[in-house]
C-alpha cells in the first residue's frame, strides 16, 4: 500500500496542501512503516491536473490524500485505478489518521472545478 | 484600417463606442464590423444584422490507435498544454486542454495519432445597416477561442474600415483581436477597476505594437485617476462621454445612441479623425509579426471543417442570443 498525500514540505508533520494539481509535494507514505518520500511538484502554466496525475501515478500510488480533485486530475487518477479521498486537513499526520479513522470522503466524482476554482 | 475597440475590463462600453462609429462613419467611408467576442457579442443587439453564411470552425484533435500505441510517452512529454497523458496502457486526450498544435502526432514513432476535426464554434456573416457585419459563437463548453477570431480576420475586406469589438480581458481572444490592428481604441471608466483594466490593456497593446488611444465612458462617476494615468503615460484621450440616464436608457433598450441623439454623430466623427491623425503618426512604429503566421495558417484552415455555408437569410436582433448556444 502507498498513499500520497498533498502537501506543503516533506515529512509526516508538514502541512497538507488542499490542492492536487498545484500542490508543492507529494508525500509518498507507506502507512505500516510511516516511511515517507516527497516528491516536488513542478506545475505548468497549463494542464497542472494532468501533469500531477502522470506523475502520481508514475509513483505507484494505490491512495491520493488531499483537499480537492478537479476534472483532468480525477479522470487521470481514476483511469490508473487510484482511489481519491478529499477534504483532508491539518497536518500530513492528522490527514493519514483521519483516513484510517474512515472520516475523509472518497471523491467518486471530481470536486473542483479545475484551475483552482471552486466547484460551480 | 484597423481600429480594435478594447478595455481589458468588462461592461465599459465597447460595443457602445464600436456601434456609434461604425453607424456615424456609414455615410462617409465603407465600414465593416466584427464583433471578436465570440464568447458574449452582444453587437448584433444593436445592429440588429441579416445573417447569411455560416462557417464552421475547429481545430484538430489527437486520435490515438491504440493497437499501433506502445505506451512510450513521446506525446505527453512533447505537449506544453498537458493536453495528451499516458496512464498504464490507455492514453487520455483533455479536447478542452488541447491548442491543436500537431506536436504529438508528429513525435509519436509508432505512428498511432491521427488528427480528427472538432468543431469549436461558427462564424455568422451577412450586412447591417448597409455594412457587412461578422461575428462568432463560441460552441457552450468550448474553451478555446482564438481560432474564430483568426477566422473572423481573415474575412475582412482589405478595402474597407474594419471596426472590431474585441472581447473583455487581456488574454488571448482579445490578444488575438487586437493582433495587426492599427489603433487600439481602449474603452474605460473612471473607477479603480477601470485603471486596473486599462493598465493591463495598455501593457498588452504596447507589447504588440498598437498605438493606443483611449476613451472615458461614464465619466463623472469616479475620480480623476484615469486622466492622470493617461497624462503620464502620454496616452491621448479622443472622447469622454458622461454618466448619462438618457444613454443607459437607450443602451438598455437596444438603441444605438446616434439613432436616437444625433447630434452624437458629429463627436464620434471628431473621434474617428483623431484616431486617422494618430495613426498615421505612429504607422512606423508598428510592430510586425508577433504572432507566427504559419501557425495561425494552420489553426484556422487546417480545421476548416466545411466550406462557407449559404443558408436562409436570418434577422438577429435583441431577443436572438447566441443561436448556437441555445442548441447545445
Amino acid at each position: 500500500m502507498r498513499v500520497c498525500i498533498t502537501s506543503d514540505g516533506q515529512g509526516l508533520d508538514a502541512p497538507v496542501n488542499p490542492s492536487f494539481g498545484r500542490a508543492p509535494y507529494f508525500l509518498f507514505v507507506d502507512p505500516e512503516t510511516l516511511t515517507t518520500e516527497g516528491v516536488k511538484n513542478t506545475p505548468g502554466a497549463h494542464g497542472a491536473g494532468v501533469q500531477a496525475a502522470q506523475t502520481v501515478v508514475s509513483k505507484g500510488a494505490n491512495i491520493v490524500i488531499t483537499g480537492n480533485v478537479g476534472p483532468n486530475a480525477h479522470q487521470g487518477l481514476s483511469t490508473a485505478g487510484i482511489e481519491i479521498y478529499v477534504g483532508a486537513k491539518g497536518t500530513v499526520k492528522d490527514a493519514l489518521q483521519d483516513y484510517r479513522a474512515g472520516r475523509l470522503t472518497r471523491a467518486d466524482a471530481p470536486t473542483a472545478g479545475g484551475h483552482g476554482r471552486r466547484m460551480i | 484600417m484597423r481600429i480594435a475597440i478594447a478595455s481589458g475590463k468588462g461592461g465599459t462600453g465597447k460595443t457602445t463606442i464600436a456601434v456609434n462609429l461604425a453607424l456615424s462613419l456609414v455615410e462617409r467611408e465603407s465600414v465593416q464590423f466584427i464583433d471578436c467576442d465570440v464568447e458574449e457579442p452582444n453587437a448584433h443587439i444593436f445592429l440588429k444584422p441579416r445573417i447569411k453564411h455560416v462557417h464552421s470552425v475547429g481545430k484538430l484533435l489527437p486520435e490515438v490507435d491504440e493497437s499501433l500505441c506502445n505506451q512510450c510517452g513521446e506525446c505527453a512529454k512533447a505537449c506544453e498544454f498537458n493536453a495528451i497523458a499516458v496512464i498504464g496502457k490507455k492514453v487520455l486526450v483533455y479536447n478542452e486542454l488541447c491548442h491543436g498544435c500537431g506536436l504529438c502526432k508528429m513525435v509519436c514513432p509508432t505512428g498511432a495519432i491521427s488528427e480528427v476535426p472538432h468543431e469549436l464554434g461558427v462564424v455568422e456573416s451577412g450586412e447591417a445597416r448597409g455594412f457587412p457585419f461578422s461575428r462568432g459563437l463560441l460552441n457552450i463548453g468550448e474553451a478555446m477561442a482564438t481560432p474564430l477570431v483568426h477566422t473572423l480576420k481573415e474575412g475582412l475586406d482589405p478595402d474597407r474600415l474594419a471596426i472590431l469589438d474585441a472581447p473583455p480581458g487581456t488574454g488571448c481572444p482579445t490578444i488575438a483581436a487586437l493582433h495587426g490592428a492599427d489603433v487600439a481604441l481602449l474603452v474605460t471608466e473612471p473607477t479603480p477597476f477601470g485603471l486596473h483594466d486599462l493598465k493591463a490593456a495598455v501593457g498588452v497593446a504596447r507589447s504588440l505594437g498598437v498605438p493606443i488611444a483611449v476613451v472615458i465612458n461614464r465619466n463623472g462617476i469616479g475620480d480623476d485617476q484615469i486622466e492622470r494615468y493617461c497624462k503620464q503615460e502620454g496616452l491621448p484621450i479622443h472622447l469622454k462621454i458622461s454618466f448619462d440616464r438618457e444613454i443607459a436608457v437607450l443602451y438598455s433598450e437596444g438603441t444605438p445612441l446616434v439613432d436616437a441623439l444625433p447630434a452624437w454623430k458629429e463627436r464620434f466623427i471628431h473621434l474617428y479623425h483623431e484616431i486617422i491623425s494618430q495613426a498615421g503618426e505612429g504607422a512606423a512604429s508598428v510592430a510586425s509579426g508577433f504572432m507566427p503566421d504559419d501557425l495561425n495558417k494552420r489553426r484556422t484552415q487546417g480545421a476548416t471543417l466545411h466550406a462557407a455555408e449559404d443558408v436562409p437569410a436570418v434577422d438577429i436582433g435583441p431577443n436572438e442570443g447566441p443561436q448556437k448556444g441555445e442548441a447545445g
